[in-house]
C-alpha cells in the first residue's frame, strides 16, 4: 500500500504527527532523565493533598494597592513561607489583588498568621552588631572572631573591636552637594543589601555587659543600659543560619530586638523603635544627583512625613555623636534587618539618602522593600482549604475511572455507528490522548502547570468535544457518498467541507476557553487551560492523523469499494446515482440498478 | 444500526424530512414553557447558592467504619465545643462524611477537626476543613459575568465576520440565553447546589451550546447559499433541509459528549459525592441536553424567522413556490413518479432521463461531470492546502 503514489502525501502527514509525537516524548523522557522533570503530570493541591490559603490585601481608609506593590507582597510572602522551612509552597497572585498560597501538607497556626500579619518596618538604633553565628560564650579578651567577609580592611575601634569600614552612609540630601564622599570604600559592591558585614565584636558584648549592670531606665534608644542580660543571652544564642532561630525573632516596637540581617551574615542588638514604615512617604532609587550632574553613584532616597521628619531628625542628631557601632541606624523589615546604615549628619530636612556600593539593582531591592514596608498590609485569610491526600487521590482515581468508562462509552457507540471507521475514531482518540498527556506533563515541568481536579474534568469533557471532530467529518464524507461520489473524491470533498466547520467550531470553543483563561480565578484556570490545550491538539490530530489515515484508507480495497462493514457501504448510504469505482469499474452501479428494480 | 444509517439517509436526501422550522410556533411554545419554569425555579426557589457564596467552614471526613447515627454524631461533635452555630451533616459517597457549619476561626477549625477524628475515629489527616470567605464566590461569579461579557461580544464579532451576517450572531446568542437560562433554571427547580464549579460549568455550556449552533449553522448556510443560487427553496426551506442533514451528526454528536460527561455524573454521584467534578458535570450534562435541543429547535427557526423578512428572501421564496407548484405539476401528471417530492432536485426518474449536462444530487448541489462521466483520467493532486 506503501507504494501507492497517491499515498505519498498523506503518508508525509502522518509521518510529520509521528515525528511530533516521538519528539515531544523523546524530549520528555530527556528532560525527566537528565532534567528535574517528572514523568507524570504535577499534581494540583486537590489531588495531591495539602493547604490552599487565600489572602486578601485588608487596606485602610482610602489605601489603594497597585500591581507593583502585590508584587512585592508576594515575594515577601514567598519569603516568608520560606523562611518557615516549607518547600515547595507555590505562591501567585490571582485576580489582581488576591496572593493564592498552596502548601504541601497542613501549616500549623503560627505559619498562617505569620502569613497574614502586616509586614512591619521600623528604624531603630543600633546597640550592638556582630556575625552571624552563635557568639562563643565571651571572654575578656576582644578577639575577634568572625572574619569579615568584605575585603575593606578591618580596622581596630577605640573599643577594641574589628569594625568593617565598608558601610552604607546615611546622609542629607536636601542640601544637594554631597559631603565626605571620600570616605567609601566600594566595599559592598556584591551584596544586595548595603548592611555591614563581617564584623566580629565578641568584645562589644564583653563591653556592653558591665553597662547594663547600673541598669537604671535606658535614658534614649540607643543607650547601651537596653542591653540587659536576657537580651544578651538571647544575641549570644541566635544563629542567623538556623531557621527556627530566625522564625522566633520578636519585634516588638517598645523593647530592644535582637535579630540578623536579612542576608544572614550579620547580627544586631536593637534599640526600640522609633521611625516607623508608616512614617515613611516615599523611598526611591536612583543615581546621586548633584549640581553638575548625575555621580554615577547608586543611592536610595526617602521622604518622611511630619511625623517621621521629626522623629527621624531625633534620631539622626542623636545618632551622628554615637561611637561605632551605635551611630548605625537598623532599617527591620519584618523582624529582619534590611540595611544599617551609618549616620553621617543629622537629618532633619525630612529626607535622606543612603549610600553605599549599590548597583541599579541593589538600590531598588531595598528602595522597593522600604516602599513596601511603608504599606503596612496585613491579609485577610479569605479561605482556607484542608485536602487530605487520600481523598485527593481517591478523586482522581475515581476521576480517572469515570473517564476510562466515557472513553470506552465513545468507543463502543462510534464503531457501533461507524463500524470500521470507528477505528479510526478510536485510534485519533488515543494519539490525541497521548499527545495530551505529554503536553501536560511538559506544561507541569516548565510553566509549574499542576492539574487539578477541575483540570481532569475538562479533559474528560474534551473526548467528546474531539470525538465530534470525526463525527462531522465522517458524516460530511457520508453525505458526499450519498451524492454519489466515489469514496477517495468523497474523502477529499467531504473534508474540504467539514474542515471549515471544525475550524470555526474549535475557534468558538478555543474562544471561550481563552476568555475563561484571561479572565477566571485559579481552579476554573485550570479546566480553561485543559480545554484550550485539547481544542489545539484535536485540530492537530483531525488534521495531521484522522485526514491522512482516512486518504490513505480509501484507497484500500476494504474501504474504497465500501465494504459492508466498512461504514461507508454506498449501497447502504443510499447513493442513488450512477458511481464508478474507478478504472472502469461500474460495480455499484449494478448494484444500484438492482436495487432500483426491486424498487420499481 | 441499519435502520439508523437508512434513517441518516433519508434525511439527508429529504425522503423522510420534519418539518422543523416551519413549524416553529410549536418549539417557541415549548421554549417558552421551559423558560417560564426556569424563571418560576430561579426567582420563587431562588437557586441553592453553595457553600463558597454564602461563606462558611465545611469538613469532610473520609474512610469513616462506622457511619451509624452519623448526623447526630456529627453535631454532637461540633456541638460540644459550644460553637452555636448551625451544623448540617450529610453523607457523600459511601463512607464521606460532610459537615458544613458557620465559619469558624482558624482555631476553632482545629478544635473542630479533633472533635471529629475522635467521634468518627479516624485520623486528622482524613479530614478536610475548609473556610471559605462569603466575598470568595462573590468575585468568582463576579469574574464570570466579566467573562460572560467579553465571550458574548468577541464570538458575535467572530460569528458575524465568519457567517458575514449579523442575523447569525443574533440567532445563536438567542439560543445561548435560552441554554443559560434553562439550565440554570433546572438548577433552582431541582435544588442543586450550585458551587463555583457549576459556574465553570455553565461558562462552559456557552462554548458547547455555540459550538453545537455552529456546526448547524455552517450547513444551513451551505444550504441556503445554494436554495439561493437556484432559486428552488425558499430560506425557510434550505434551512429546514439543513437541520435534517445534520440530524444525525447532533444525535451522534451529543450523544458522544454526554456519554463521559454521563459517565462522570455517574461516578460522581455514587462514588465521589459532591464536589467539583459532579457539579461540572451535571451542569454540563443538562446544558449539552439543552444546547442539542436549541441548537435545532430555536437557533435554526429563529434565524430563518429574521431571514424572511427581508425583501430578497421574500421574493426567492416567491420564486420557490412558482417553483415547486410546478414540480408537483409535473409530477402529478407522470402517475408513475415517486410521488410529491417537495424537495429539490429532480427526483429519480427524471434524472435518470439528464443525461447530458450537469446533474443536480439530491440535495440539489451541482455534481462534477465525473459523477456521470467517470473518473477523469489523469487523478489531479489536489492542492497543497487540501491534503
Amino acid at each position: 500500500m506503501a507504494f501507492n503514489p497517491r499515498n505519498r502525501g498523506p503518508l508525509r502527514t502522518l509521518a510529520a504527527l509521528f515525528v511530533i509525537v516521538f519528539g515531544l516524548y523523546g524530549f520528555l523522557g530527556a528532560v525527566s532523565t537528565w532534567g528535574d522533570a517528572q514523568r507524570a503530570p504535577k499534581l494540583g493541591l486537590d489531588l495531591e493533598g495539602g493547604t490552599q490559603l487565600i489572602l486578601q490585601p485588608k487596606l485602610v481608609g482610602n489605601q489603594t494597592i497597585n500591581e507593583g506593590q502585590i508584587t512585592k507582597a508576594v515575594d515577601i510572602i514567598r519569603q516568608r513561607v520560606n523562611g518557615s522551612g516549607i518547600s515547595e509552597a507555590e505562591v501567585t497572585t490571582q485576580g489582581g489583588s488576591n496572593i493564592v498560597v498552596s502548601l504541601p501538607g497542613s501549616p500549623d497556626k503560627t505559619t498562617i498568621a505569620s502569613l497574614q500579619k502586616s509586614s512591619q518596618l521600623r528604624f531603630r538604633a543600633v546597640l550592638v552588631e556582630g556575625s552571624a553565628a552563635p557568639t562563643p560564650v565571651p571572654t575578656s579578651t576582644s578577639t575577634p572572631t568572625g572574619t569579615p567577609t568584605s575585603t575593606a580592611t578591618a580596622t581596630a575601634a577605640a573599643t577594641g573591636k574589628a569594625t568593617a569600614t565598608g558601610k552604607a552612609t546615611a546622609k542629607a540630601t536636601g542640601t544637594a552637594t554631597p559631603t565626605a564622599k571620600s570616605g567609601y570604600p566600594p566595599a559592598l559592591a556584591a551584596a544586595t543589601t548595603p548592611a555591614p558585614t563581617g564584623t566580629a565584636t565578641p568584645g562589644t558584648a564583653a563591653t556592653a555587659n558591665p553597662t547594663t549592670a547600673p541598669a537604671g531606665k535606658p535614658q534614649n534608644a540607643s543607650d547601651p543600659a537596653w542591653i540587659t542580660p536576657d537580651v544578651q543571652a538571647a544575641y549570644t544564642a541566635l544563629n542567623c543560619a538556623n531557621p527556627k532561630d530566625i522564625e522566633a525573632i520578636v519585634d516588638d516596637p517598645a523593647k530592644p530586638m535582637v535579630t540578623c540581617s536579612v542576608d544572614g551574615r550579620a547580627k544586631y542588638i536593637l534599640g526600640p523603635a522609633e521611625v516607623l514604615g508608616s512614617e515613611v512617604s516615599n523611598a526611591t532609587s536612583g543615581q546621586q544627583q548633584t549640581q553638575s550632574g548625575s555621580t554615577g553613584i547608586w543611592e536610595v532616597r526617602l521622604d518622611f512625613n511630619a511625623a517621621g521628619t521629626k522623629a527621624f531628625g531625633d534620631v539622626t542628631s542623636r545618632l551622628v555623636v554615637l561611637p561605632p557601632p551605635r551611630n548605625q541606624f537598623a532599617i527591620v523589615l519584618d523582624n529582619l534587618v534590611i540595611s544599617a546604615p551609618v549616620t553621617q549628619a543629622a537629618l532633619t530636612a525630612g529626607n535622606a539618602s543612603i549610600t553605599g556600593s549599590f548597583t541599579a539593582a541593589s538600590s531598588k531591592v531595598l528602595a522597593d522593600q522600604i516602599k513596601f514596608g511603608a504599606l503596612p498590609m496585613s491579609f485577610t485569610l479569605q479561605t482556607r482549604e484542608d485536602i487530605s491526600p487520600t481523598l485527593g487521590g481517591d478523586q482522581l482515581r475515581r476521576g480517572l475511572l469515570a473517564g476510562l468508562i466515557g472513553l470506552i462509552l465513545v468507543v463502543v457507540y462510534s464503531l457501533f455507528q461507524y463500524r470500521a471507521l470507528g477505528l479510526v475514531t478510536v485510534s485519533s482518540l488515543v494519539i490525541a490522548a497521548s499527545l495530551t498527556y505529554a503536553t501536560v506533563t511538559l506544561f507541569g515541568w516548565s510553566y509549574g502547570f499542576r492539574l487539578t481536579m477541575a483540570g481532569v474534568t475538562g479533559l474528560i469533557v474534551s473526548i467528546g468535544i474531539t470525538a465530534d471532530s470525526f463525527i462531522i467529518y465522517f458524516e460530511r464524507v457520508r453525505d458526499e457518498v450519498r451524492d454519489g461520489r466515489a469514496l477517495r473524491a468523497a474523502v477529499e470533498s467531504g473534508w474540504g467541507r467539514a474542515r471549515r466547520t471544525i475550524l470555526i467550531s474549535d475557534g468558538v470553543n478555543f474562544l471561550a476557553a481563552i476568555v475563561l483563561y484571561v479572565l477566571a480565578a485559579s481552579n476554573v484556570r485550570g479546566f480553561a487551560f485543559t480545554l484550550m490545550l485539547t481544542t489545539i491538539i484535536d485540530i492537530v490530530v483531525v488534521m495531521l492523523f484522522t485526514h491522512p489515515l482516512l486518504s490513505i484508507l480509501a484507497n484500500t480495497k476494504f474501504f474504497g469499494e465500501g465494504h459492508k462493514w466498512s461504514g461507508l457501504d454506498p449501497e447502504r448510504l443510499g447513493a442513488r446515482t450512477v458511481t464508478y469505482a474507478g478504472r472502469g469499474r461500474v460495480t455499484i452501479a449494478a448494484r444500484r440498478a438492482a436495487a432500483e428494480g426491486n424498487q420499481s | 444500526m441499519s435502520s439508523f444509517a437508512h434513517f441518516g439517509n433519508d434525511l439527508y436526501t429529504g425522503k423522510r424530512s420534519f418539518d422543523i422550522v416551519g413549524r416553529q410556533k410549536t418549539w417557541y411554545a415549548v421554549s417558552l414553557v421551559l423558560l417560564v419554569l426556569a424563571c418560576i425555579g430561579l426567582f420563587g426557589r431562588g437557586l441553592n447558592v453553595g457553600l463558597e457564596f454564602k461563606g462558611g467552614s465545611e469538613f469532610r471526613v473520609s474512610s469513616v467504619t462506622n457511619l451509624d447515627n452519623f448526623e447526630s454524631r456529627g453535631k454532637t461533635a461540633v456541638g460540644t465545643l459550644d460553637t452555636g452555630s448551625d451544623v448540617v451533616v450529610t453523607k457523600i459517597g459511601a463512607d464521606t462524611v460532610r459537615i458544613q457549619t458557620e465559619k469558624f476561626e482558624n482555631t476553632l477549625t482545629d478544635k473542630v477537626k479533633s472533635a471529629l477524628a475522635s467521634e468518627f475515629k479516624v485520623g486528622e489527616n482524613k479530614i478536610t476543613a475548609s473556610t471559605i470567605g462569603a466575598s470568595w464566590g462573590a468575585s468568582i461569579s463576579q469574574k464570570a459575568i466579566t467573562a460572560l461579557i467579553w465571550f458574548l461580544i468577541l464570538v458575535s464579532l467572530v460569528l458575524a465576520a465568519y457567517f458575514r451576517t449579523w442575523k447569525m450572531s443574533l440567532a445563536a446568542l438567542i439560543a445561548l440565553a435560552h441554554d443559560l437560562v434553562i439550565t440554570v433554571g433546572i438548577y433552582a427547580l431541582a435544588g442543586f447546589e450550585v458551587t463555583p464549579a457549576s459556574v465553570i460549568g455553565f461558562l462552559t455550556i456557552l462554548g458547547y451550546s455555540l459550538y453545537d449552533t455552529v456546526v448547524v449553522f455552517d450547513k444551513v448556510r451551505e444550504n441556503t447559499l445554494l436554495a439561493a443560487g437556484s432559486g428552488r427553496l425558499s430560506f425557510s426551506q434550505a434551512a429546514n433541509q439543513a437541520v435534517n442533514q445534520t440530524l444525525v451528526r447532533s444525535i451522534n454528536t451529543s450523544v458522544v459528549a454526554l456519554l463521559p460527561v454521563g459517565s462522570i455524573l455517574f461516578i460522581g454521584f455514587f462514588l465521589l459525592g459532591p464536589g467539583t467534578l459532579l457539579d461540572l458535570s451535571l451542569a454540563l450534562f443538562v446544558g449539552i441536553a439543552v444546547g442539542t435541543y436549541s441548537s435545532i429547535f430555536i437557533a435554526t427557526p429563529v434565524l430563518a424567522d429574521l431571514r424572511e423578512r427581508e425583501p430578497a428572501m421574500q421574493q426567492q421564496k416567491k420564486h420557490a413556490e412558482r417553483y415547486q407548484a410546478g414540480q408537483a405539476r409535473q409530477a402529478a401528471s407522470a402517475p408513475d413518479a415517486s410521488g410529491p417530492d417537495v424537495q429539490d432536485g429532480p427526483d429519480i426518474q427524471d434524472r435518470a432521463t439528464v443525461t447530458a449536462g450537469t446533474g443536480t444530487s439530491a440535495t440539489g448541489r451541482p455534481l462534477h461531470p465525473s459523477v456521470q462521466t467517470g473518473p477523469r483520467n489523469q487523478p489531479k493532486r489536489p492542492p497543497k492546502s487540501k491534503r
